[in-house]
């Protein structure tokens, strides 16, 4: 039985701060996410080199030293509490059986910390989607389907708390519509074919992960919105779609909590602020300490209402201070020590405040991540049940936002993204309400050999 | 007379209904093609490339103008075959190596190349050596372009290179890598011939190892 959301979670603008929610997560270990404090969340992978079983030993050792690296330093320096994410490489996911073995001797790693030390930490599990290895994508059944459903009850028995996963249902069809910029392929990637998969999906990923033992925390819209805000860094693209498809990715990203995600959701799922105001849910984010995995403009707004401040991944590279993930691990403990320290001395608001001014006018991927913008999206959201028509509702809104704000001249924004913001309203418009029509003109339009149908039941 | 000048204008502005109309009518005044692809079709595509470089305009704006061009070649194709010569500048075989799924780079540069006139055959993702010798050998392509997103599988490019050796095709085709992970060292020491950090420096490449520009 599915959650509806039918209004925001929070009743004013200023309880909506960083590291605390109104539903905080309980793991095991006593850690809670979301009761006041914002702690980090790592995540590290391997230098180059191929992830086959002759390298699994090699692999399981570079990962035992990150971890102990990782986890030295946050005694040192007096970080209590932590998150651990540990996310799949492909191969360690389609072989279940690899991923498993080398989460079990990073649990093992983490319990002897806790037991010598007191460093309370998690591990966050997040599997891949193999299910796009099949082209078109098999999304229902199979061998890959097969393998996530191992390694997620495994390692969920293993001792993870935290399960997660970026799915990719509509990506398949989302790719060319980014590159294109193409909104009425983005809106029937992300307001039809992905909420359908997110359902399927996460009904069956909660009921998978709560009987193993473990917290369905959540997802990301990384292969749609965050792939946007990549070619948009990169001149490709205009900043303008990329927030747009931001913001649309909020009717897709809410299926997971209506169907039983519990959060925190995945770092990189900068959509989830969004999800934090709906439905109270802990969250996790990054920004200017993800720099060593990906740039971006929202830097410091980021963090302003995270439950964990997050690095998305580091190389186990060797830096001239020490390892990457070292130093990542650094980063994010100060970051979270300041904050922490504002909100001790009641300055929380204060310091949200700054993390938003610092960002919020210099770009429009940065803008709709105001606390205000974020409530006036949410409660749009929330004002009907179809996640086709919250997917239009909320990209109508978006632009219209983004239009008033360049006119009062509190955004700052290129001529070339102006006149894109001028044709985007007119995509908007010439797309129907009426979901059949638009999955019947769709269905006739986009490129059948890229998508099953009959795997979003369409 | 068609004004050729729209022609220009058509592929500049990624019309590609008129690019063809006006290519249509321009060969049926017997204009004649490779004078049509010199002096206007070229001539617009570089003046988009000009344009994207100086940021005036988005990769969607370049595709759409790469559209158009195809449109337009594609008409002329069968006149210049007839008439003994090709519109291809070049042939590329492209594709993200085994244990990689992601495509959306790969798909980029795919793009831009071909509307820059390559003729592109993109064999996927997660691709093994077999594939892309087997598709080298089956195209005659004169480049290969290795797409890797993980640091796990950007040492498969290196596999790949050495599978070209063993085929005999090595010294046919010119090697391009590129990815998030990979860098100019990291192409030099696994022997590839070139390496792009951006899809649009991508073409620059590709016309520069095959001495086009």
């Amino acid at each position: 039985m599915s959650i509806q959301f039918t209004k925001l979670a929070y009743d004013s603008i200023d309880d909506f701060l960083y590291g605390k929610c109104i539903h905080p997560v309980v793991c095991k270990n006593g850690i809670v996410i979301g009761n006041g404090e914002i702690f980090p969340e790592i995540n590290f992978t391997l230098p180059p080199m191929k992830a086959t079983s002759d390298t699994l030993p090699e692999a399981k050792r570079i990962y035992g030293e990150m971890l102990e690296g990782v986890l030295k330093k946050a005694r040192d320096l007096y970080a209590q509490n932590l998150v651990v994410e540990f996310e799949t490489l492909p191969q360690y996911t389609e072989f279940p059986e690899w991923g498993i073995e080398i989460h079990k001797m990073m649990r093992n790693i983490m319990w002897d910390f806790e037991t010598k030390y007191g460093i309370k930490s998690v591990i966050r599990m997040t599997p891949n989607d193999m299910r796009e290895m099949n082209r078109p994508p098999i999304m229902r059944s199979g061998k890959y389907w097969d393998a996530m459903v191992r390694i997620f009850s495994q390692t969920a028995r293993d001792g993870a708390d935290l399960l997660s996963i970026e799915s990719t249902g509509g990506k398949e069809i989302s790719d060319e519509a980014m590159i294109n910029a193409d909104l009425r392929t983005a809106v029937f990637a992300l307001g039809v074919l992905a909420p359908r998969d997110m359902k399927w999906l996460w009904t069956n990923l909660v009921e998978i992960i709560e009987e193993n033992g473990a917290i369905p925390a959540g997802d990301s819209a990384c292969g749609f919105a965050n792939t946007a805000m990549v070619l948009a860094e990169q001149g490709f693209i205009p900043k303008v779609f990329a927030a747009l498809v931001r913001t649309m990715s909020i009717p897709r990203a809410l299926v997971a909590i209506e169907n039983g995600a519990k959060g925190p959701g995945k770092d990189c799922a900068y959509e989830n602020v969004y999800l934090k105001a709906i439905t109270g849910t802990p969250i996790s984010l990054e920004g200017k300490t993800a720099a060593c995995a990906h740039f971006s403009p929202i830097g410091n707004i980021a963090a302003a209402v995270a439950d964990l401040w997050s690095n998305e991944s580091v190389q186990h590279i060797k830096l001239l201070s020490g390892f990457a993930p070292v130093v990542s691990t650094e980063q994010l403990i100060y970051d979270c020590r300041l904050m922490n320290v504002a909100t001790k001395n009641g300055q929380t608001k204060t310091m949200r405040d700054w993390l938003v001014e610092s960002d919020c006018y210099l770009d429009c991927q940065a803008y709709i991540l105001r606390p205000d913008v974020v409530f006036e999206i949410a409660k749009e959201t929330v004002k009907t049940q179809s996640p086709f028509l919250r997917t239009l509702k909320i990209a109508r809104l978006t632009l219209s936002i983004l239009q008033q704000a360049v006119d009062k001249k509190e955004l700052s924004m290129e001529e070339r993204e102006l006149s894109w913001l001028d044709m985007l309203c007119f995509q908007i418009d010439e797309i129907p309400e009426d979901e059949e029509e638009f999955i019947a003109e769709m269905k006739e339009e986009s490129d059948i050999t890229k998508y099953k149908p009959d795997e979003y039941d369409i | 007379m068609t004004d050729l000048n729209l022609l220009y204008e058509a592929i500049l502005k990624g019309k590609k209904k008129t690019a063809i109309e006006l290519t249509n009518a321009a060969l049926e005044e017997k204009a004649d093609p490779k004078s049509l692809i010199d002096n206007h079709m070229i001539k617009a595509m570089e003046e988009v490339g000009r344009q994207f470089e100086n940021h005036e305009i988005f990769v969607p704006e370049l595709l759409m103008a790469g559209r158009a061009m195809k449109a337009s070649l594609n008409i002329l194709q069968p006149v210049l075959q007839g008439q003994g010569a090709g519109v291809s500048i070049g042939k590329v075989v492209i594709g993200t190596v085994k244990g990689d799924l992601h495509d959306i780079g790969k798909n980029l540069v795919a793009s831009m190349l071909e509307g820059c006139g390559f003729e592109v055959i993109d064999i996927g993702i997660d691709m093994d050596s077999a594939k892309f010798v087997e598709a080298i050998r089956e195209h005659k392509a004169n480049i290969l372009g290795l797409s890797a997103l993980l640091t796990t599988t950007m040492p498969y490019m290196k596999t790949v290179i050495e599978a070209l050796k063993e085929a005999g095709l090595r010294d046919q085709v010119k090697v391009i890598v590129g990815g998030a992970p990979v860098s100019q060292s990291f192409a030099t020491e696994i022997g590839a011939d070139g390496y792009s950090d951006t899809a649009n420096s991508a073409v620059t490449k590709v016309k520069d190892l095959l001495g086009i520009l």
